[in-house]
């Protein structure tokens, strides 16, 4: 598919901000929301997955090793899995 | 040339609809817009017109029901009045943005409390900055022609904008009217059927109503202002072409009498008739009055009033409505805008008047001139005024 011009001036927003293609919210990275990202020990996980089961934005993969990262591209920092993680493994720190 | 007939406005403004080769409707009666709604539903019923007449459960079904039909590319039609508009009020600002050609009749009628049925427009003015194109109409003729037009003026591919046609409750919806209906073979020719510009189909799937945070949203609402502004040259073109085709000539902005005139009148909507004959009667008595009458209020035309006013040294604002905590009438409001930076602007009276249905009267206008000439050769500064109120 094109890539959609973004950001838009208002001259080139579609009338009524009309979307003309379907399937094209992973286009729109939520991710640039975020204040805080989550950074994982990998020395103090566990591989559990609660941080893959509790992401409520399902950006959370395992990784080849069975660990766990998240796509920050759609992370939006709210922190659910540092609270989960339950063997501590998960900090989040401060964007910017 | 069409027959003229005689007929109850309300009804005259449905079967003005009958002849906008509609697709559906969803009107919930509320007075003074019922019969609108009743006799709508009887040509749908009758099979006269072949669509749709949602019944609805209220006004904010009946906006979001025609929102949604006309997002499917339909042509659509509802109407309301005062507490009804209320409550469709979440959704028009929806509608607006969405760029979705609505057109909505309103009866206006005084917003509760204390519960009122009866004329004004506060109604219509609490829905002011929505993003309508917002019309009104002094006579069961303009009504009629006004509603065929809207279509036209929504539709337009530079507007693609919600229009509202405000039509006074009661003075002008029960009220019997000559009324002459234009030829269906002409109307179907000044409207031809609608072209939207995306519809809902699952052949080509869009998403309407998105969400849109900051880094968005701004471009969305300077395009919709644009498109507001933009609408009036479109009226006017719209305009032009009815007068072609129907012989009727509708401007922006009447004038009546302001040639060589030292105060005016400007109105909106039914009471422009009872000004035209205070004029009359005060040019009888040596007073050079005289007469602005505003059609379109949204765009405001600025440019075309600032030129209607002409010369006059004192301006009479007749304001069916208040801004509460403000300056007056939201039209007075609007006038000072207009004429800030001008060179000797006149004078601006404000009178809020005919509120609720208080009844004004050929001789209440010749005593607010009497009254603004009086302060204006004295030299005195005028506040806004509630004309008529006892105490």
């Amino acid at each position: 598919m094109k890539k959609r011009k973004w950001p838009e001036t208002w001259q080139e927003v579609s009338p009524g901000c009309i979307v003309a293609a379907p399937a094209n919210a992973r286009e729109y990275l939520t991710g640039s929301w975020k204040a805080q990202h989550p950074v994982w020990d990998d020395g103090k996980c566990i591989k559990c997955g609660l941080c893959y089961i509790f992401c409520p934005e399902g950006c959370i993969r395992e990784t080849e090793k069975g660990f766990f990262a998240a796509d920050l591209d759609y992370c939006k920092g709210c922190g659910i899995c540092a609270h989960e993680c339950w063997p501590g493994a998960i900090t989040m720190v401060q964007e910017g | 040339m069409a027959k003229r007939v005689g007929m109850e406005v309300a009804i005259a403004a449905s079967e003005a609809v009958a002849l906008c080769n509609i697709d559906m409707a969803a009107v919930y009666p509320i007075t003074p817009q019922s019969h609108i709604a009743e006799h709508l539903s009887d040509i749908v019923a009758d099979g006269r017109i072949d669509a749709e007449f949602v019944t609805v459960e209220s006004e904010h079904s009946a906006i979001s029901c025609v929102a949604g039909a006309c997002a499917t590319g339909a042509r659509v039609y509802t109407a309301t009045s005062s507490q009804g508009l209320m409550l469709m009020h979440e959704i028009l600002p929806i509608v607006s943005a969405m760029r979705l050609p609505v057109v909505m009749g309103i009866a206006n009628r005084a917003v509760s409390g204390p519960l009122n049925i009866l004329n004004d427009h506060t109604d219509i003015m609490s829905q002011r900055d929505c993003g309508w194109v917002v019309l009104f109409v002094e006579n069961g003729q303009e009504a009629v022609d006004l509603t065929i037009q809207s279509f036209k003026i929504a539709e337009n591919k530079d507007v693609m904008l919600p229009t509202c046609v405000n039509i006074d409750g009661f003075q002008l919806t029960h009220m019997v009217e000559p009324v002459e209906f234009p030829d269906q073979k002409l109307v179907n020719k000044f409207l031809p059927p609608r072209k939207p510009y995306a519809t809902l189909h699952p052949d080509k799937p869009v998403t309407m109503g998105t969400f849109a945070m900051g880094d968005i949203f701004p471009e969305v609402m300077k395009a919709k202002d644009e498109a507001l502004k933009g609408a009036k040259k479109v009226v006017l073109d719209v305009f032009a072409e009815w007068k072609k085709l129907f012989g009727r000539e509708y401007k922006l902005v009447e004038t009546y009498k302001t040639e060589d005139a030292e105060c005016v009148f400007v109105t909106m909507g039914s009471m422009g008739e009872t000004a035209e004959v205070a004029v009359n009667e005060l040019r009888k008595a040596g007073v050079a009055a005289g007469l602005v009458k505003i059609r379109l209020w949204r765009p405001f035309p600025f440019e075309e009033f600032r030129a209607a006013i002409g010369k006059a040294k004192l301006l009479m604002v007749m304001d069916r409505a208040i801004v509460h905590g403000g300056m007056g009438g939201p039209v007075s409001v609007e006038i000072k805008s207009a004429l800030y930076g001008e060179k000797n602007p006149p004078a601006v009276h404000d009178y809020i008047m005919g509120l609720g249905g208080r009844d004004v009267a050929v001789d209440d206008f010749e005593a607010m001139a009497k009254k603004s000439l009086e302060a204006y050769r004295k030299g005195v500064e005028k506040d806004y005024e509630f004309y008529g109120v006892r105490g």
